[in-house]
């Protein structure tokens, strides 16, 4: 490892446009003539759509245009698609109901776009989306995944009887039902995993621009996948072919997931602009993230563990209902099925698991991926059982978990799952030394002693990320490869540009994408450029979402880099007249091994470009591309401690330590790393402790749509953590490397709530565990004992 | 319509706006500062936070029009020269932020509660001054 390379703990590349205030985001651009959009959005959770009267509107100061559904769908702009098919059980695909960028017959949710005002103020377009008058017919909503399966539900789409999109299965039912069947002892447990709203502080935006001398079209949007939006909106839209519309996704506010999918607001904002004959932007405000922004989790889930008389696990039963929201969003199909029930192996050996998934419509914002995506309800499921089962047997929760470690590699789980590489022994290890676990008692006694009560908790995760071979993922039903691109482009100086078709919204790419550079081409991290985000400069790629730009992103980068040291080191043999074997790059030369002969890179570089003395028949130019599918899945995994303390009189919950060890392969930059687990284990603290969307299960109506209602963690909510890391390497990467974005929110909330139920001796609590449930837990566990 | 002179990092400014304008909209759309955010619309995100005569104020719940004759400092105006404020530059070094949305206005609101503390801060103090701030990475 150099100063800069692989392994260095080194400042970010992109900080300096941040504290400076040059960042650029989407509602940063402007360009001439703007004009702003304001949607007319339903305050109904479902409603026939009777009429729409623009005639006042049209009227109003400013305004140049009122567009409706109707005329969308007159222009021939397609629905929104869902882009993984799911089949259920009995064979049957899943029944996707019709998803227009603006209703024209019904509303569906709360916030849902009918129409949109196009004037030259963004206040001006609010007055006049005001003054638009809709003729609403109100119908009955249903707001709960368990109420809308009920018999005399409110029916959402006509295709879906029941409301049901899917009713999907994987694992040996049998082979679950047998084991638990002849278990010496069975940990059932009914979980609900909250919905939450992701909270980007960045809220999304677009800016459309539509050329019409050129019939070109640009979008400047909040996405973590910038060729995937363009794909999506010309190839299933038809807003605009692909070869004549460009988006950049600019400096992105955070991501978590929620700007993976192609909204209504991009697609309309982009038709407007050419229907209307003006460029057109649109920022959320935060309500309207609320409202529109696509949630995560949201399921209730029914899991029996079962356990011989040795205390193996010998079984696994899941049942899942999962709330999809009105409409299924992008990739929501796969959350709960191949990206949650796939992981509930967790850390451990059991030969039999089944899970069934039903899938589900209420009059609720559309869910789907949420930093972690499925990933968390698997590990809240299995950690919340062991943990459980830990107190039912009377045995230490941290050996249960160890007697039943995965210990050899590769291991085949019963549910599709193929782990690489791992040593959760280590990682239980390391969190367990930094929590002092073996203290606890003390630290619990000290506790009693201030009228205080203590509790600790774990959870072993294990996840999947960079997202599993092209040809995997298109026989489960994926519309897309999951592979990336990278071109590195070497100037005739000598410095160069690296051309990514991953997307940072914060992750630090510009500085640890450059790291790999210069650890592999020996010239200084100031000589490398990273450039993302825009589809006129990078050819393709896939973009940013499951920990994937590290393990596939990078990969990519090397393969692309192996090729230009491939070039470089035959242009030099041929130079300094020596075998290509004996050449190597370093330190910004490039040397004949065993000699005193050099060149300065930038000279080999230079030789490739005046093209004056190459090796016969080789092309000028210094620059390559490569594509780079994964061989398989990724499997990061840890063990996460957590340290409570509850106030009996209030309810309320003090994390006073919170002990990570994570194990995500090759760590590129350490500091970047542990900001990710910060980062992710607050959002995990957050769904633990403080956050729930609730919906008035009678109207549908969104109760929690501010930062008044919904609380998110501040400074002041979380302890400082205790992050380390233990290493093994990823064998199926370049780099060896697994991913580090989810592991943090996937990890975090069982650790927590294990904790707290060890405080209150109640394990009947649901997150967030706010302070009025922990007292109301602790109260009934109260009146439990005195009746004992 | 409300005239409105104010000086912005250092230089003078006088506009005609709507009185409706807040002072974060004219900082953004009328001056092009387009370094201090919008994260929410009740108050309580803290990335629109800036200076207003050297005290720390959201800016998305002032008026442009009730600032005038003040002096604004913004996240654009806070080093000096090519020398980053010390704050600026700890945020930096102890990777204080990722996506940098929220980061103006941290900093904004960390600078003022330096000054208002006389340099004398402990962590419960900054966590608890930090409640006006919100972030979903950390420091972002």
């Amino acid at each position: 490892m150099g100063v800069e390379g692989i392994g260095a703990r080194v400042p970010r590349k992109e900080d300096k446009r941040f504290i400076t205030g040059k960042g650029r985001y989407t509602d940063d651009m402007s360009v001439a003539g703007m004009c702003k959009a304001a949607f007319v959005r339903s305050p109904h959770a479902h409603a026939k759509i009777a009429g729409i009267d623009t005639a006042a509107a049209e009227k109003m100061p400013g305004v140049i245009a009122v567009l409706t559904g109707g005329q969308l769908k007159e222009d021939g702009i397609g629905d929104i698609i869902c882009g993984w098919m799911i089949h259920s059980k009995d064979g049957s695909p899943m029944n996707m109901g019709a998803n227009p960028a603006l209703a024209v017959d019904t509303a569906r949710h709360v916030g849902q776009a009918v129409a949109v005002v196009i004037a030259e103020t963004q206040a001006q377009a609010r007055e006049a989306a005001d003054a638009v008058n809709v003729n609403w017919q109100e119908l009955p909503a249903v707001a709960s995944a368990d109420a809308a399966l009920a018999a005399g539900a409110p029916q959402i789409h006509e295709n879906a009887p029941n409301n049901l999109i899917y009713d999907w299965e994987i694992g040996d039912a049998a082979a679950a039902d047998a084991a638990i069947a002849g278990a010496a002892h069975v940990t059932k447990l009914e979980i609900s995993n909250n919905r939450l709203v992701p909270n980007a502080m960045e809220p999304r935006a677009a800016l459309a621009d539509y050329n019409a001398a050129e019939d070109h079209y640009t979008l400047w949007t909040t996405s973590q996948n910038p060729h995937v939006a363009r794909l999506v909106l010309s190839a299933f839209y038809q807003v605009a072919p692909e070869h004549k519309l460009r988006v950049i996704a600019p400096d992105v506010g955070g991501g978590f997931g929620s700007k993976i999918y192609i909204y209504p607001e991009e697609i309309v904002c982009l038709w407007a602009s050419k229907k209307a004959g003006v460029p057109v932007k649109w920022t959320a405000d935060r309500t309207e993230a609320f409202l529109t922004d696509a949630h995560g989790r949201d399921h209730i889930t029914t899991a029996e563990m079962a356990f011989d008389a040795n205390n193996k696990m010998i079984g696994l039963k899941v049942d899942t209902i999962a709330n999809f929201g009105a409409y299924m969003s992008l990739f929501s199909s796969a959350v709960p099925t191949y990206l949650y029930a796939t992981l509930l192996s967790g850390q451990y050996v059991i030969p039999a698991i089944h899970c069934n998934v039903r899938a589900v419509y209420t009059n609720t914002t559309p869910v789907d991926a949420y930093r972690g995506a499925g990933r968390p309800e698997a590990c809240y499921v299995m950690e919340r059982l062991v943990e459980t089962a830990a107190r039912e047997l009377g045995v230490s929760p941290a050996e249960l978990r160890r007697a039943n470690f995965v210990g050899e590699f590769p291991y085949q789980t019963p549910v599709i799952m193929a782990y690489d590489a791992g040593d959760f022994d280590a990682s239980l290890n390391a969190a367990m030394a930094g929590a002092d676990y073996a203290g606890f008692a003390g630290r619990k006694a000290e506790a009693e002693a201030r009228g205080k009560l203590r509790g600790i908790g774990m959870a072993c995760y294990i996840e999947a990320c960079g997202i599993a071979p092209s040809q995997a993922v298109g026989s489960l039903g994926a519309g897309v490869g999951l592979w990336e691109s990278a071109e590195v482009r070497v100037n005739p100086v000598g410095t160069i540009e690296v051309l990514t078709g991953s997307h940072s919204h914060g992750q630090g790419h510009e500085t640890t994408f450059a790291q790999l550079v210069a650890e592999r081409l020996g010239v200084g991290l100031d000589s490398v450029q990273i450039v993302h985000g825009d589809t006129d400069k990078v050819q393709f790629g896939m973009g940013t979402y499951g920990s994937r730009s590290g393990a596939v992103g990078m990969s990519a980068i090397s393969k692309a880099i192996d090729k230009v040291e491939a070039k470089a080191k035959k242009i030099a043999a041929h130079l300094m007249e020596a075998a290509e074997g004996d050449i190597e790059i370093a330190d910004g030369e490039v040397r004949v091994a065993g000699t005193d002969k050099k060149l300065g890179w930038h000279e080999v570089c230079l030789a490739a470009y005046t093209a004056h003395n190459l090796p016969e028949g080789m092309e000028p130019g210094l620059k390559e591309g490569a594509f780079y599918d994964p061989a398989n899945f990724t499997f990061p995994a840890g063990c996460y401690i957590c340290e409570v303390e509850v106030d009996p009189g209030t309810g309320h919950t003090d994390i006073v330590q919170f002990v990570a060890a994570d194990d995500f392969g090759r760590i590129i930059n350490p500091m970047i790393v542990e900001g990710q687990v910060h980062g992710g284990v607050v959002q995990g603290i957050g769904q633990a402790l403080l956050e729930g969307c609730q919906y008035d299960p009678e109207t549908g109506q969104l109760v929690t749509a501010t930062y008044n209602d919904y609380p998110m963690p501040r400074a002041d909510d979380v302890p400082s953590f205790d992050v380390s890391t233990t290493e093994t390497l990823c064998p199926n990467n370049p780099l060896g490397i697994k991913g580090c974005g989810e592991a943090g929110a996937i990890g975090s909330p069982p650790a927590v709530i294990n904790a707290i139920t060890d405080a209150i001796g109640n394990n009947d609590l649901t997150m967030p565990a706010t302070a009025e449930k922990v007292w109301r837990a602790l109260s009934a566990s109260a009146v439990a004992q005195a009746a004992e | 319509m409300a005239n409105v002179s104010m000086t912005v990092n250092g230089r003078a400014v006088e506009r005609t706006v709507e009185d409706r304008t807040l002072l974060v909209q004219f900082l953004r759309e009328d001056l092009g500062l387009t370094g201090t955010h919008v994260g929410c619309d009740t108050s309580q995100c803290g990335a629109c936070v800036v200076h207003i005569d050297g005290k720390a104020v959201k800016s998305c719940t002032t008026l442009a029009a009730q600032v005038d004759g003040a002096s604004i400092t913004t996240i654009e105006g806070l080093a000096n020269g090519v020398d980053l404020h010390p704050v600026q530059a700890a945020f930096k070094e102890h990777h204080g932020l990722q996506c940098g949305f929220c980061t103006p206005g941290m900093i904004m609101a960390a600078v003022d509660m330096i000054e208002r503390h006389g340099g004398k801060l402990d962590e419960k103090t900054v966590r608890e001054e930090l409640e006006g701030n919100r972030e979903r990475h950390h420091g972002c």
